[in-house]
């Protein structure tokens, strides 16, 4: 028998085995099929989706409010939502086996839980507003005090432009602390390095853990009762600095790590100084990330009561000097109001609440601006999708994930995980373990 | 064409090579020094806090030793104080708040990472950072003015069907009762609990959706090529992949529930006994007791209550430093070649 070398193809009639050659058009061969799409999902499989929830809302509608003795929104919401998987499965289980059943379901329950979540966060914000809105439309509320100005008074009397300004003033002192010692120290943690900095950076991380309250109490024991200081602007100021001191190091940390280490070798090569190179390279280049880990931790700092409660007593009045005494805050007006049960002081605090969410919103979108990466949409063209049309949405595998851009600088109260740290090597078994085998 | 620069020997320098040194000299040392100095005093100010409260602490952790765990009353007036009560309060309203805020952050994660459309993921991402910059007073007022009450309803209905359930009892009041006492099913952990969920669900779910979507892309895509359904992909590479930072993530956002004052203090009706009882009138936490006690105590009580403190950071701390272990230790943190 002798080992055929030649294909045996009217083509390849003559030619090495292994060269490759163009097939032929087959002349017998029954026409294409077009290839479904593979990009969006067609008319019929979008009306898969969606039709059971259509019916599951009708049957709901007609089970819980025509049926059975369960009226009201809740029991319709629950029982829609429960048919809804119910003929997600079927419908799913007509089609295809249990694959097709566990990944519809799957689907579903997935998209279900961020629906609810976004659905709490919406309720959350607009319910506040929504209760919020009255006193909201008296300029007073915005320029006044609340000096003379009882519990019952109606919203033509009286604002909360003394805890506004309590607020920004005591975010101000904490600022003041916090942003030269915060950056300072993770300057000092990523750029000097060495033992001593590795017990400082324990040390900071641990004590982000410290409950605001308690916080709030160190400071209450300390300026307070121990060195006989009044309640005062300085101590809330304080208070906040103790807490958001940790927080602003750790992420501020986190994002001078991630400097690349050649734009420090390049300096030092040309012959800056160290702190040259910190000040003209480091610092400027991890900018946007700093302003947003120092931005966000305002936000926290803005908004936290328990470290204001115990340190800064509540004036109705405008105070600005901040060692005469008690000076107000939003959180702490809206808390006192809200626990003084007084109708009218509630919609207050709720107004104040509206005030105090958008100064948080402003924030937030600020620090936001100042992430986003510089040009991200020019560098999305040169994304490495391939040629010709399959790089549709839903299947654009190959661009990357934008969110990673900001992903590691961006959010400040949850601790991104930090970049690859030797200091924890991976396990050898982890690396090599195979994915399970999907089902 | 470069030149070698021209030596004069007349003027008689003689060429040694700079020494090679890892010390720093002139600014550098300034510099050096002057971040180490920074450094420092941060340690001395966070450290010192931590140093201050275990100080405090000592003379009531000596005094009440043991008995200051087990005993659940705090009548400092009797010289009877303990935080039994208040710590099982803390622990239960966390353990509540977990129990939504878990599932929801998971499932929020999965469906920014996985299933939602390209366009408005960024969208989602910063809606989701929008919720943790929230302040807490504010999920406060939803918890108590819009969810307390229907707490209270579902509370009732839980009692009155799945009352066998300890945690849905309800001592003292029948079910069945025609105007059953609605007070005795408001104030209680189980609202608090909610509104505690809402502060940490962002946490939790920031954390893991940032693991998820350091999944390698070549994984998923090999786990679709194989013919897997999305799940499959999902529950084959992406979950594996992320354990550690939905356990760490979960951690994270338990060490914030425990801390949590504002909301819990506005919601629930402070009592002082040991129970299980969930969705009963009156509950409990070290962070809340602090808030509504510090005003009115004596140093001794005030000493006391920095113990309850101490205690409470003590926790927090092993809870938040075991989740930083495992979101480290995870596949999850090395870098992968996708």
């Amino acid at each position: 028998m002798t080992i055929q070398q030649t294909r045996p193809t009217a083509t390849g009639v003559g030619l090495p085995a292994g060269t490759t050659h163009l097939p032929r058009v087959d002349d017998d061969a029954p026409p294409a099929v077009p290839r479904t799409s593979i990009g969006r999902p067609s008319a019929d499989e979008q009306l898969v989706q969606w039709g059971p929830w259509l019916s599951a809302g009708a049957l709901a509608w007609l089970l819980t409010q025509q049926l059975l003795p369960l009226p009201g929104l809740p029991w319709f919401v629950v029982a829609w939502f429960a048919l809804g998987l119910l003929v997600t499965a079927v419908l799913a289980g007509m089609q295809g086996g249990s694959i097709a059943v566990k990944d519809r379901l799957a689907a579903s329950i997935i998209t279900g839980g961020a629906v609810t979540v976004g659905v709490a966060l919406v309720s959350t914000v607009g319910f506040v507003f929504w209760e919020g809105w009255e006193p909201l439309l008296h300029l007073n509320f915005f320029t006044d005090d609340m000096a003379g100005v009882g519990p019952r008074d109606p919203f033509t009397r009286g604002g909360i432009a003394h805890a506004v300004l309590g607020s920004l003033i005591q975010l101000g002192i904490g600022l003041a602390i916090t942003l030269p010692l915060g950056i300072g120290t993770a300057v000092f943690m990523t750029e000097v390095g060495g033992r001593f900095a590795r017990l400082v950076r324990t040390i900071v991380e641990a004590m982000t853990a410290l409950p605001s309250i308690v916080a709030g109490l160190f400071v209450y024991t300390v300026f307070i009762l121990t060195l006989g200081q009044p309640r005062s602007g300085l101590a809330a100021g304080l208070a906040i600095a103790v807490m958001m001191l940790p927080i602003i190091a750790r992420a501020a940390d986190v994002v001078l790590r991630v400097v690349p280490g050649g734009l420090r070798e390049a300096s030092l090569a040309l012959g800056a100084s160290r702190w040259k190179t910190v000040w003209h390279v480091v610092l400027p280049t991890a900018r946007p990330g700093l302003a947003t880990a120092v931005i966000l931790g305002s936000a926290r700092g803005v908004g936290e009561t328990s470290p204001v409660l115990l340190t800064s007593g509540a004036a109705m009045f405008f105070v600005v000097g901040p060692t005469d005494g008690a000076m107000n805050s939003l959180p702490l007006f809206i808390y006192s109001n809200v626990r003084s049960g007084e109708d009218t002081a509630i919609l207050r605090a709720f107004g104040a609440a509206s005030v105090l969410l958008v100064l948080v919103l402003l924030l937030f979108v600020i620090a936001r601006l100042l992430a986003r990466p510089p040009r991200a949409s020019k560098r999305r063209r040169f994304s490495l999708t391939p040629r010709g049309g399959w790089s549709q949405r839903g299947l654009d595998l190959a661009r990357a994930n934008p969110g990673s851009v900001a992903g590691a600088v961006s959010p400040a109260p949850a601790p991104a995980p930090p970049p690859p740290d030797p200091a924890f090597p991976t396990s050898p078994d982890d690396q090599s373990r195979p994915p399970q085998e999907p089902r | 064409m470069t030149t070698l620069p021209s030596y004069d020997e007349a003027t008689g320098f003689d060429v040694v090579p700079r020494r090679v040194s890892r010390k720093a000299r002139g600014v550098d040392a300034v510099f050096e020094h002057s971040a180490r100095a920074i450094g420092a005093s941060v340690l001395v100010i966070t450290g010192g806090v931590g140093l201050f409260l275990g100080w405090q602490a000592y003379p009531t952790l000596s005094r009440y030793g043991l008995d200051f765990f087990t005993e659940s009353r705090w009548l400092p007036e009797e010289d009877v104080v303990g935080i039994a009560a208040v710590l099982t309060g803390t622990v239960s309203i966390a353990l509540v708040a977990m129990a939504f805020a878990f599932p929801l952050a998971l499932l929020t994660a999965l469906y920014i990472s996985e299933y939602a459309p390209e366009r408005i993921k960024s969208t989602l991402v910063a809606m989701v950072d929008l919720m943790a910059a929230v302040p807490s007073i504010v999920y406060g007022l939803w918890g108590y003015l819009l969810i307390m009450p229907r707490a209270g309803e579902l509370a009732q209905w839980l009692h009155a069907n799945l009352g066998w359930i300890p945690f849905f009892d309800i001592r003292g009041t029948d079910p069945d009762a025609a105007v059953p006492d609605a007070s005795r099913y408001l104030y209680s952990s189980f609202a608090a609990g909610i509104a505690v969920a809402m502060m940490v669900l962002p946490m939790a779910c920031a954390v893991m959706r940032q693991v998820f979507s350091q999944t390698p892309q070549g994984e998923k895509e090999a786990a679709l090529a194989l013919g897997a359904t999305r799940w499959g992909m999902i529950r084959s590479v992406v979950l594996p992949f992320g354990r550690g930072g939905i356990i760490g993530g979960t951690m994270l956002g338990l060490g914030r529930a425990l801390g949590e004052t504002i909301a819990v203090v506005l919601i629930i009706s402070p009592t002082f006994d040991v129970k299980w009882n969930l969705t009963e009138i009156g509950s409990n936490s070290v962070s809340a007791h602090i808030a509504l006690q510090f005003g009115e105590a004596s140093p001794a009580q005030l000493s006391a209550l920095l113990a309850a403190g101490f205690v409470l950071f003590l926790i927090t701390l092993l809870v938040n430093t075991l989740a930083a272990v495992v979101v480290n230790r995870s596949r999850s943190g090395a870098g992968t070649d996708a």
